[in-house]
């Protein structure tokens, strides 16, 4: 008993200490959004005042009507929804018939196609600026949100067809089978076995799609230079640069921007954390 | 793993192959799986393969606005830039910047994160979560947002940081501009790239620990060592892979920033805020010497294959054993 009692004291002590540096690393860590959020809903007469306020008690709507009543609010909006579902949709479906390749089919040359897919996951987006506009300008697709999707497939493609691999690779071939020897064509056994069982897998991998696309910046940047063919981050961007800085319209905008990730990321969240260390858990 | 659960109801349809079907289906799988990566190879050609291609062209010749907006060819100049670029000692300045910035960087993330993930596994149950709910926001947060919202933090006139650190005894950060000085101000954008790195170590890292076996570490603890050595010598070397694993995707990351830096300082970064992406993107897009740029990008390339090669080796581990 004794040895118990001197064990069990120590230890929760420790787990105080923890809980309070938890509470304070998170209070830091969230104190920037929380921040956003609050200078969003602030009334003009309370975002620059030389002593912060840290509440509000007036609580508007303001901010946000300036953000979307100001120039290209709305083209942004829509043109980033447009970008973000467009790819999302062939991603899906390109990943969807390559992860089923891959997981499913013998054939000279899956490896070189697996190396491939990793590769070029690497490869810097940056370093691909400059020839992905001239080829872009070459065939008169800059400044359209069709060259743009096109684009945003080469950096989401081969995430979404690793991570599915890995759900398509975890329905056992002995279902299909069944189904087959029971007489389902294989598209069919594939359509009413696998598919049902990687559901979660597509809604994980087409959020991640939809998220990378709505956040990209630097490419959106380079290729659609008409001012009503922007993307939201874009549009967020020039915000700061064309008309001084209002903090609080320029934060309202952020707050929409931010809030459709932050809820769709919390579904998908622990896929891509494994998605991208998939290497290391057998490693 | 989640989605071996339930098997749904197979409804057997269709008559019994017969032996025609039989003769095409054995002779189908190869070409199958030709057919369904077809369209990815096509579209990974075009704006991957066509891209790489194009831009180690481009680095050898000398393509300018001219050709650009004419369509001529531009002339091949082989190595003409990459000898440009490798002896303007400006170049060195910006390697060794972008060098030092991922070290720091890498670091700071790597130590950090190692924190949270020890806090969340010693914390009670409602702290973690309370924990993991906030790691799940920032992670969330677009990098466009997230730098803009640090600007207004460290605003020179109504940042929050300033009015907080002026509280601080004799310390006067009245109107101070964090950004005058390039020090200072990738101070502020290693905290921006640090705060947005920490939640994908941290849960990573947490996932990792709580899995290691707390006998092993009690064990360690009854033979007298401390709570640091027990860390290095024995929850570290289990964890080893993944620390591996989130160190080279961490380089890799923090090697290319770009995003930060550039909203940082306004779409108009100052030679002493460059690094290699911004540089060679400035040196394409700012002054059009796109194969200057192109030559930066392939050196940039080459640079980060070490650790790329690394990432896809163990990746390819994975698909090994299937």
């Amino acid at each position: 008993m004794a040895t118990l009692a001197t064990r069990r004291r120590p230890r929760s002590r420790g787990r105080v200490v923890a809980n309070v540096v938890g509470v304070a690393v998170s209070v830091v860590m969230i104190f920037p959004v929380y921040w956003m959020l609050l200078t969003a809903v602030k009334p003009g007469s309370e975002i620059l005042t030389y002593t912060p306020r840290f509440v509000t008690w007036h609580p508007s709507g303001s901010n946000f009507v300036r953000a979307v009543s100001s120039p290209h609010f709305l083209d942004a909006l829509g043109n980033s929804v447009l970008v973000a579902f467009g790819t999302m949709v062939v991603a899906l479906v390109l990943a969807l018939l390559a992860a089923v390749a891959i997981a499913r089919f013998r054939f000279y040359g899956r490896k070189a196609f697996v190396f491939v897919i990793l590769v070029v996951q690497m490869v810097p987006l940056s370093a691909l600026i400059i020839p992905i506009y001239l080829l872009l300008n070459s065939i008169d697709a800059v400044n359209t949100l069709g060259g743009v999707i096109l684009t945003y497939l080469a950096f989401v493609l081969p995430f979404t067809i690793w991570t599915l691999r890995g759900f398509v690779a975890g329905v056992p071939a002995e279902l299909e089978e069944a189904a087959m020897v029971d007489g389902c064509t294989r598209f069919q056994a594939f359509r009413k076995v696998v598919l049902p069982l990687v559901f979660p897998g597509l809604v994980a991998t087409s959020i991640y799609a939809l998220i990378q696309s709505w956040n990209e910046f630097i490419m959106a940047y380079v290729l659609l230079s008409d001012q009503d063919k922007e993307t939201l981050p874009v549009w967020l961007v020039s915000f700061v640069t064309a008309r001084g800085i209002d903090y609080g319209a320029l934060m309202a905008g952020a707050t929409m921007m931010a809030v459709p990730v932050v809820v769709f990321f919390a579904i998908i969240q622990r896929h891509v954390a494994s998605g991208l260390t998939a290497g290391a858990v057998k490693g | 793993m989640s989605t071996q659960t339930e098997a749904p109801p197979i409804d057997a349809v269709g008559p019994p192959g017969t032996s025609a079907p039989r003769r095409r289906r054995r002779m189908t799988p190869r070409l199958v799986g030709y057919l369904l990566i077809l369209p990815t190879v096509v579209v990974l050609a075009g704006v991957q393969g066509y891209p790489l291609v194009k831009l180690v062209l481009l680095s050898l010749q000398d393509l300018t606005q001219r050709e650009l907006f004419s369509g001529l060819p531009a002339p091949y100049v082989g190595f003409a830039n990459y000898q440009k670029v490798l002896t303007d000692p400006d170049f060195y300045v910006v390697v060794a910047r972008t060098v030092v910035f991922t070290v720091v960087n890498v670091a700071l993330t790597l130590l950090l994160a190692t924190g949270v993930a020890l806090v969340m596994r010693a914390a009670s149950r409602w702290c973690r979560l309370l924990l993991t709910v906030v790691l799940i926001c920032v992670w969330a947060m677009p990098q466009v947002v997230s730098t803009l919202v640090f600007n207004w933090l460290f605003d020179y006139e109504f940042g929050v940081v300033n009015w907080l650190l002026g509280r601080l005894p004799g310390v006067d950060m009245d109107n101070h501009d964090w950004y005058a000085n390039a020090f200072s101000g990738f101070g502020v954008i290693t905290l921006i790239v640090v705060w947005g790195a920490i939640p994908f170590a941290a849960i990573t890292l947490y996932a990792g620990i709580s899995q290691v076996p707390k006998e092993l570490e009690e064990a360690a603890r009854v033979d007298g060592a401390s709570a640091t050595q027990t860390f290095l010598r024995v929850t570290y070397p289990i964890l080893r892979p993944i620390y591996t694993i989130v160190t080279v995707l961490s380089v890799i990351w923090d090697f290319q920033v770009f995003n930060q830096i550039w909203v940082a300082r306004g779409s108009k970064p100052e030679p002493e805020y460059q690094t290699l992406g911004v540089y060679s993107f400035m040196r394409a897009f700012g002054v059009n010497e796109y194969s200057l740029g192109a030559a930066v990008a392939v050196v940039t390339v080459l640079l980060l294959l070490v650790f790329t090669v690394f990432y896809i080796r163990q990746s390819l581990r994975l698909g090994e054993i299937d």
